[in-house]
């Protein structure tokens, strides 16, 4: 498997990412500079890391959304290769266009760090195959702007076409307003294209990777990518 | 037109902060009378944010030597060998003035300057923390100030991508028109690449890199060493603004250049920035320094040689590069996107020349500014001591429960997690223990080895009796260090205090400083880096002396590591350490009773010493896997915390004899621990206690859902977690602001 880590300048969890895949699939990604206007060939798998992207002071990854790197993103997306986003990252996507939707300010408009309970809502998907249906996930998240919203008929799409592949619930795995952390429309924390091959998630599955960072539950994510991929091959 | 030859007059002398008699000092020095730009410098260099010249004397007497200590105080941060060719290179500074000010860029680039001590070292900063002391609650301008300067400080460190893992929050009314915010950052670098200011030989090209310079900051350093009165909010102009986003190209850019092996000499631009750096550059490497300010990338047009030297302006660094590696730089600089440009270099003639549009507007010994800075050993009064408050003089509560619900509810012992929520803990990955511990720990690279980190005070301990208060932050620093099972290693201490011209004040100083070296002598623990913050105080009215102690230590491996949540039912729990019930300057009697008096518990350190030995054992024989040390509100509290941690209630059915029951459950002696062991293991634990001659006490066994305090009925935990959680939010909501007004 191969993994292309895209780093843009802010990017601060590029990292962490790389130390993800290394640690669950062995797999050693290359770091790809945002002024690169193409791939390293064989690219599998694209990851768009945290961070705040050319500082984020205007709205969250519209900077990064335009610059040259996305353009082989996208088209690497559009000939079905996979791609993921992960806090920034889903911001970066949301704003190129590639996942619908926008990442708005939290409800109660303050950064937020704290571990949540996400439910696997769609475990077909190439990114959540290796968990089990309606699976309960720990791990943390970290940001300001996470409240994923859009309009009524994209979230009632989202969902019918089983899109929505993660969302905040309680300890017991129901969706509640106490649970839904960051006020995000109906709790949804992660998302798929429409194709199933574009991932973006607000919560860090890099930083629970192994049980001293007091979960492990984000590995099976890393994990998903490399049996998808080994299917594919 | 810029006049650099105005009159000085006694006004312009007093405006940048110089007394007549410093003045004379330094017009003696020149043997002329200075232009403009050199009174400016000179303010810069000799104030005493710069100059610790009301400190020096006194903080020389600190231990900085150890084994294990690389670098110790003088550079931007201090050093530390923590094994396998790995080095921990730390500091905490100060940001009170501005953060006063404007409470969101006084506290962001408070981070700012900090991680840039450490990173211009050489080190990837891998944590931060943060002490904070905020007025009383009902003070006006508090609440304003707290969700200022959190945000700010999660804005700057949460962008730059560094984990903020701990540190205090406090108040107290002397804060009322002075907060404190000390940021603290810590970084690893291996020990044959640390990088210094001291530039090595003549001729060679200066390099400015960073963010460009404007007209923020002006004076900054001088504010810093002022007291505030009523028109303070004036001084907002001085406050620098803060850009993580420029910081973390930054921080990226000089570890690439470090690792081409491309620098000689680095210094950040921190406080009197191109003016301080540029000097220390020089005078540490014997050298001259020659300045050209018209290459000095601006944001401003029009800004005069007197406003460049003097900009605070963030996120900036001086360079001196290998002449062979300025191609490699360049390159490196262009990918992050940083304005550099060469607006010097070094001469032999041992002066600080800088010229600009043609014409040399300063002309000074470079040596001197550093070294004939004034020195005093002002006038001191040591602080009257108080009286021990017997225990039997303080009532006692209804009920032990009922006091234990008030005081975890109060103000400075309700959860900060409303504070640490807003700041990035886990980033990195290497978060082992984040806030809400004894000591934070973090892994170094992939383990097994871990440092521990902490910072403590007790300013009314300070404030009662400073030698002890001094001695104590130590001693706890110490304490919770070991708490984790580490082993402490140094300490950087950042001393906030009011105006030195006052001999009480100075009083406090001088004693804190001796309690500091004390403690540090008696238990290994030495100073390699710091800072003083003076002048502390609004319309006379002084803070209390609040000298806070960053503390760092060493974990060989991290598995064998003890956290305060209970973790297991049945365990039973030992108390360390020997109860008095000492009651003066308690939170209990604060809180409780309204009395803010008596002598604070006096630090035992040989005690201290003895009993954290014995506790570290444990659990570095992987016997003890839960423990806390005791300190604010005793006994009740610490045991009320582990419970909340863990979910997991205990029965509390032996006491310490002697004193009155709230003596022993909320008195502060020192030197103190709770573990919770496996009880078969009790005896033995208790019998090797007493053969070292540490106090061992079962006072209770974990389990259940509710804690039990001898025969008063049981509350249940998730009730003591409510009162807890409760305060922080309450006070902090808008809501509760409609309330009030």
């Amino acid at each position: 498997m191969k993994t292309s880590i895209i780093v843009f300048p802010g990017s601060n969890r590029d990292r962490d990412l790389g130390r993800a895949f290394r640690r669950t699939n062995g797999d050693e990604p290359a770091y790809v500079w945002h002024d690169e206007s193409e791939l390293p060939a064989g690219t599998d798998v694209v990851a768009l890391p945290g961070g705040f992207s050319y500082g984020d002071y205007l709205r969250c990854g519209a900077i990064a959304a335009r610059s040259p790197v996305m353009r082989a993103v996208a088209a690497h997306a559009k000939r079905g290769g996979f791609v993921i986003g992960i806090c920034n990252g889903f911001q970066i996507l949301c704003e190129s266009g590639l996942l619908p939707g926008v990442l708005m300010r939290n409800e109660r408009l303050k950064f937020l760090c704290r571990t949540v309970t996400l439910k696997v809502e769609n475990a077909e998907t190439p990114f959540t195959r290796g968990y089990g249906a309606g699976a309960l996930l720990r791990m943390p998240l970290a940001h300001g702007e996470g409240n994923y919203q859009a309009d009524a008929r994209t979230l009632t799409k989202l969902e019918k076409n089983g899109q929505v592949v993660f969302r905040y619930v309680d300890e017991a795995g129901a969706a509640s307003d106490s649970a839904n952390i960051n006020g995000a429309a109906r709790s949804i924390a992660g998302i798929v294209n429409d194709k199933g091959n574009v991932l973006g998630m607000m919560p860090h599955p890099e930083n629970a990777i192994e049980p001293l960072q007091g979960s492990s539950d984000g590995a099976g994510l890393f994990r998903s990518l490399a049996l998808t991929l080994e299917k594919v091959a | 037109m810029f006049d650099n030859n105005p009159e000085i007059t006694p006004e312009l002398i007093a405006a940048h902060g110089l007394k007549s008699d410093e003045y004379e000092r330094f017009a003696a020095l020149i043997a002329r009378t200075p232009t403009l730009t050199e009174l400016g410098i000179v303010s810069a260099m000799w104030n005493e944010h710069c100059s610790y010249k009301s400190s020096r004397i006194h903080l020389r007497n600190l231990p900085t030597k150890a084994p294990h200590v690389i670098q110790g105080p003088g550079e931007n941060a201090g050093v530390i060998d923590i094994g396998d060719g790995d080095a921990a290179i730390f500091k905490m500074e100060s940001h009170n003035h501005p953060s006063y000010i404007e409470p969101y860029q006084g506290a962001a680039t408070g981070v700012g300057g900090i991680l840039r001590d450490v990173f211009t070292m050489g080190a990837r900063p891998i944590a931060a923390m943060n002490a904070l002391r905020f007025g009383a609650p009902d003070h006006l301008k508090t609440r304003h100030l707290v969700a200022g300067v959190v945000a700010g400080i999660g804005g700057y460190g949460n962008s730059f991508g560094v984990p903020t893992v701990g540190g205090e929050v406090n108040f107290h009314k002397s804060y009322d028109g002075n907060c404190l915010v000390n940021a603290f950052a810590l970084g690893i670098a291996r020990t044959d690449a640390i990088f210094y200011a001291k530039a090595t030989a003549p001729g060679l090209p200066i390099v400015y890199l960073g963010s460009k310079t404007g007209r923020d900051g002006i004076h900054g350093a001088t504010m810093a060493s002022a007291e505030f009165d009523d028109k303070s909010d004036e001084k907002r102009p001085t406050v620098q603004v803060g850009d993580p986003f420029a910081e973390k190209c930054l921080l990226e850019a000089c570890l690439e250049i470090m690792a081409a092996d491309a620098v000689i000499a680095i210094q950040d631009m921190g406080a009197a920035g191109l003016t301080c750096s540029a000097v220390e550059m020089g005078a540490k490497g014997d050298l001259g320094i020659e300045l050209d300010l018209d290459q000095v990338p601006c944001r401003e047009t029009g800004m005069t040689a007197y406003e460049m030297m003097l900009s605070e302006s963030q996120e900036r660094m001086l360079l001196v590069l290998k002449p062979d590696k300025e191609e490699t730089a360049r390159a490196i600089f262009t990918k992050w996107g940083l304005d550099f440009a060469i607006i010097g270099h070094t001469t032999d003639d041992l002066r600080f020349r800088v010229l600009h549009h043609g014409a040399v507007m300063a002309d000074l010994p470079i040596k001197e500014l550093g070294d004939e800075a004034p020195l005093y050993n002002r006038p001191y009064v040591p602080t009257r001591r108080q009286a021990v408050v017997r225990p039997e003089d303080v009532p006692a509560p209804a009920s032990l429960g009922e006091a234990l619900m008030t005081l975890l509810a109060s103000p400075d012992l309700c959860s900060r997690r409303w504070v640490a929520e807003q700041y990035d803990s886990v980033i990195l990955g290497n978060t082992l223990a984040g806030p809400g511990g004894d000591a934070a720990i973090i892994r170094v690279g992939e383990g097994p080895k871990a440092l521990a980190l902490t910072c403590d005070v007790t300013p009314r301990y300070c404030q009662a009796d400073p030698l002890y208060g001094g001695r104590q932050a130590v001693a706890e620093a110490w304490r919770n260090l070991t708490a984790v099972g580490a082993t402490p290693l140094a300490i950087t201490d950042n001393l906030n205090f009011g105006s030195p011209e006052r001999p009480e004040i100075m009083g406090q100083l001088v004693a804190a400083i001796r309690g500091i070296g004390d403690a540090c002598r008696i238990l290994d623990f030495p100073v390699v880096s710091g800072n003083v913050s003076l002048y502390n105080e609004t319309n006379g009215q002084a803070i209390m002396p609040t000298p806070t102690i960053g503390g760092v230590g060493l974990l060989p491996d991290l598995s064998r590591r003890a956290g305060i949540a209970f973790n297991r039912e049945g365990d039973t729990l030992l108390l360390i350490g020997e109860t008095v019930g000492w009651l003066g300057q308690s939170l209990y009697l604060r809180e409780i009773c309204a009395r803010e008096e008596g002598s604070p518990p006096p630090p035992h350190l040989h005690t201290e010493k003895r009993n954290g030995d014995f506790v570290r054992d444990l659990i570095r024989a992987g016997e003890v896997t839960v423990c806390h040390d005791l300190s604010d509100g005793g006994l009740l509290i610490a045991l009320a915390e582990m419970a909340i941690a863990g979910g997991i209630g205990a029965a509390i059915d032996a006491r310490p004899h002697g004193a009155p029951p709230h003596a022993v459950f909320f008195g502060e002696d020192q030197a103190r621990y709770v573990i919770a062991v496996d009880s078969n293991a009790t005896a033995d634990i208790i019998a090797r206690g007493r053969d070292l001659g540490v106090a061992v006490a079962r006072i209770g066994t974990t389990g259940g859902e509710e804690l039990t305090i001898l025969d008063e009925p049981p509350i249940k935990v998730a009730a003591l977690k409510a009162a807890h959680e409760g305060w922080f939010p309450a006070f902090m909501t808008p809501s509760a602001i409609t309330q009030e007004s």
